[in-house]
């Protein structure tokens, strides 16, 4: 008997080739994490409790400075609360315009792969060549649609990038243009992972109108897929940095001054990369948070587990 | 107290024409699914309807419903033409293949949603603001109790508030079925609702629905590729293939009196045998030259038996054996007929002697149970059925 249990193959050895496989395998994608992700994301939260300018040949440890100064800087404060307008405007605008186009394709008979193609065109564009088109139709003179607006007699129509009125507005507008397909395409293939049997068993038990097969089936089933595209969009719009960089330099008089485009300012204009460590932990900290608050407070109220 | 389950006035004498199907026809592209089908189904009938995948039994399923629409025929629900009205319209419940629960909904919500989509106006139903609109508070009260009375009736009392997903199959088949029943419909639809359950229980199910079927009275209509469903549970079954309806009688017709060859190889397990035969100028049926006692109008014909309709003899169709399964009440013998090379399959009973696989053996048949068809597959009416032989034939 004892025999035979000392002949008993030694069973847990190819499981530990296995795991050692395993293992080494992720060895490279681990290297790059490690290079790429963490060390930097270190790096920047050690920098941002020093004063270290670039090319000063030293620096010094000066604790919770850089974020007492932020608190008392008013372009900082002026930054952060046109991040905040400008997600407020763009995230919900593009999620509901981008759940509007996708209903609208999904119940389209012909021309989807076109409106698809259309309104994901955007989304592939390079932002930096947008924006000189942009640029070119939102001037104040020899812009298109400040032309069609003389035409219906405006006299006076808006500076739209240079006025301190209108520019975040007008930024905004183009951050809802760029990432209304991008929403759409999400909300599409949301759309056709709702089984039809749903929408049939919707329309035998009573729901003649659209709104109510929608509030019914469409929209609880989409819950997964909107808070996906709300997580993304406002990590996206938080984010805006090109169209500010191109068109107006956070200008005029800082009115479209935002969180990305102060710490790139600090850091690469003023050289000042501790300062400019401490925006991209503000930065990091309201993406941490935004996602926190959207898995923790609504991933339940989604998945109908 | 108002209570809102009582049938409106009229509706116990609409309900007496049940589910009329005229004509229906339906193409998708160049495939027609539904080639000018008729059918009906009588109130407090049970018809199942059964065919292949493909066959179309869907597609009628889903005309009547109001889901899709024929391209011409006419449906008629509860004496109502409701050819050119909504699904929302028809007064038919459904229960779907996949059951189609609300995920986002509690037991409880999903029953209630076909009452209140019939019984709250838009307003009511708005939410947060509904609660507040008149008459809302006393309509959500009766169909709520309306809900525990179906929930009821399923044994779904504990269950009431858990959402699809913490439900087990069976359980959210009952939730289905209770949605369907909880505003009692003219016409009970049903597709395939038994295939995503195990076998035990789909066992237990039949029994089940053909109880709410006793209870709820309504003119049911079943799709299942299952015979066994059809004929366990139907008082009529509809045999359908290729669009078309073949035969529609009780299950014992359809088992013992097919009129169509396609309907005696579908319906029957093990398949129906079935050899080449021709009735000489005489009138007599012959197999491979064997003559079978049998009589008909001259001309080739396929001669089907079904596996308890054949027997071993002394004599008779010559045959090999190819294997033998025990089931415990029968033993299912396969052989091939030397001289077509066609399958066979015998059903003997398990005291009986069995042969060894490999074993020349003769195979007698029921000539009261034989069955002809002419090269149309169309059922032939035997001229004598016993012309030679007062029981088994031996040739």
């Amino acid at each position: 008997m004892s025999d035979s249990i000392a002949a008993a193959p030694p069973r847990h050895r190819p499981l530990v080739g296995e795991a050692l496989a395993g293992l080494l395998l992720t060895v490279p994608a681990g290297i790059a994490y490690l290079l790429m992700l963490l060390l930097p994301t270190a790096a920047t939260i050690l920098l941002a409790f020093t004063d270290y300018e670039l090319g000063l040949p030293g620096f010094a440890w000066i604790g919770l400075g850089n974020f007492e100064e932020l608190l008392e800087d008013r372009g900082f404060a002026i930054a952060f609360r046109n991040t905040v307008i400008y997600v407020g405007l763009v995230a919900p605008l593009s999620i509901l315009l981008g759940l509007g186009a996708a209903l609208l394709i999904e119940a389209g008979i012909r021309g989807r792969a076109l409106f698809r193609a259309v309104f994901f065109l955007p989304v592939v564009s390079l932002t930096v060549a947008m924006a000189a088109a942009w640029q070119y139709l939102l001037h104040p003179t020899i812009g298109p649609l400040n032309a069609f607006l003389r035409t219906l007699g405006m006299t006076a129509p808006p500076f739209w990038l240079s006025s301190s009125d209108w520019v975040l507005l007008s930024l905004s507008a183009i951050g809802v243009w760029e990432n209304v397909g991008y929403n759409m395409v999400l909300f599409l293939a949301g759309l056709t992972a709702i089984p039809r049997e749903l929408h049939h068993a919707a329309e035998v038990d009573g729901a003649r109108g659209w709104l109510d097969r929608f509030r019914l089936v469409t929209w609880p089933l989409l819950g997964p897929t909107t808070l996906f595209v709300l997580t993304i969009t406002m990590i996206r719009s938080i984010r805006v940095f090109d169209t500010v960089a191109v068109l107006t330099q956070g200008g005029p008089n800082k009115a479209s001054e935002v969180l990305l485009h102060t710490m790139y300012k600090e850091g690469f204009t003023f050289l000042r990369l501790g300062y400019s460590a401490a925006i991209t932990l503000v930065f990091l900290a309201m993406v941490l948070g935004l996602v926190w608050l959207q898995t923790k407070a609504l991933d339940k109220r989604v998945h109908y587990g | 107290m108002l209570r809102c389950d009582n049938p409106p006035p009229g509706e116990g004498l609409l309900r007496v024409t049940g589910i009329v199907i005229e004509q229906a026809t339906r193409r998708f592209g160049n495939v027609t699914a539904l080639d000018a089908v008729s059918l009906s189904v009588a109130p407090g009938e049970f018809v199942a309807l059964v065919g292949p995948s493909g066959c179309g039994k869907t597609t009628l399923m889903r005309v009547v419903a109001g889901i899709e629409s024929a391209d011409s025929g006419r449906i008629r629900i509860g004496g109502r033409d409701v050819t050119g009205l909504r699904a929302a319209d028809r007064n038919v419940a459904m229960v779907f293949q996949s059951y189609a629960l609300y995920p986002h909904l509690t037991a409880r919500e999903n029953i209630a949603v076909p009452l209140a989509m019939r019984r709250l106006s838009g307003w009511q139903r708005f939410p947060l603001l509904g609660r507040f609109m008149p008459g809302t508070a006393l309509r959500r009260a009766a169909i709520a109790a309306d809900v525990v009375q179906a929930a009821g009736s399923l044994g779904l009392g504990e269950l009431l508030d858990r959402r699809p997903a913490q439900l087990s199959g069976g359980q959210r088949q009952r939730v289905a079925l209770a949605r369907a029943i909880v505003r009692h419909p003219a016409a009970f639809l049903m597709d395939e609702p038994l295939s995503n359950l195990d076998a035990a229980l789909r066992v237990q199910t039949r029994r089940e629905i053909v109880e709410i079927h006793r209870r709820v009275g309504a003119a049911t209509l079943y799709v299942t590729h299952d015979q066994a469903e059809a004929l366990t549970m139907a008082d009529r079954v509809a045999v359908m293939q290729a669009g078309r309806i073949l035969q529609v009688a009780s299950p014992e017709a359809i088992y013992l009196d097919p009129q169509d060859l396609r309907v005696a190889t579908f319906i029957g397990s093990p398949r129906i045998n079935t050899l080449d035969a021709i009735a000489d100028t005489a009138g007599r049926v012959e197999v491979s030259g064997v003559p079978t006692g049998l009589q008909a109008r001259p001309g080739p014909l396929t001669l089907a038996l079904r596996p308890e309709d054949l027997r071993l003899a002394p004599a008779g169709l010559p045959a090999r054996v190819e294997g033998l399964e025990f089931l415990g009440d029968s033993v299912l013998m396969h052989a091939r007929h030397t001289p077509s090379d066609a399958a066979l399959v015998l059903r003997l009973s398990p005291e009986a002697p069995r042969p060894e696989a490999g074993e020349g053996i003769h195979l007698a048949l029921d000539p009261a149970r034989a069955l002809l068809f002419d090269a149309a597959g169309r059922r032939v009416t035997l001229l004598d059925r016993i012309a030679h032989a007062p029981e088994w034939t031996h040739v």
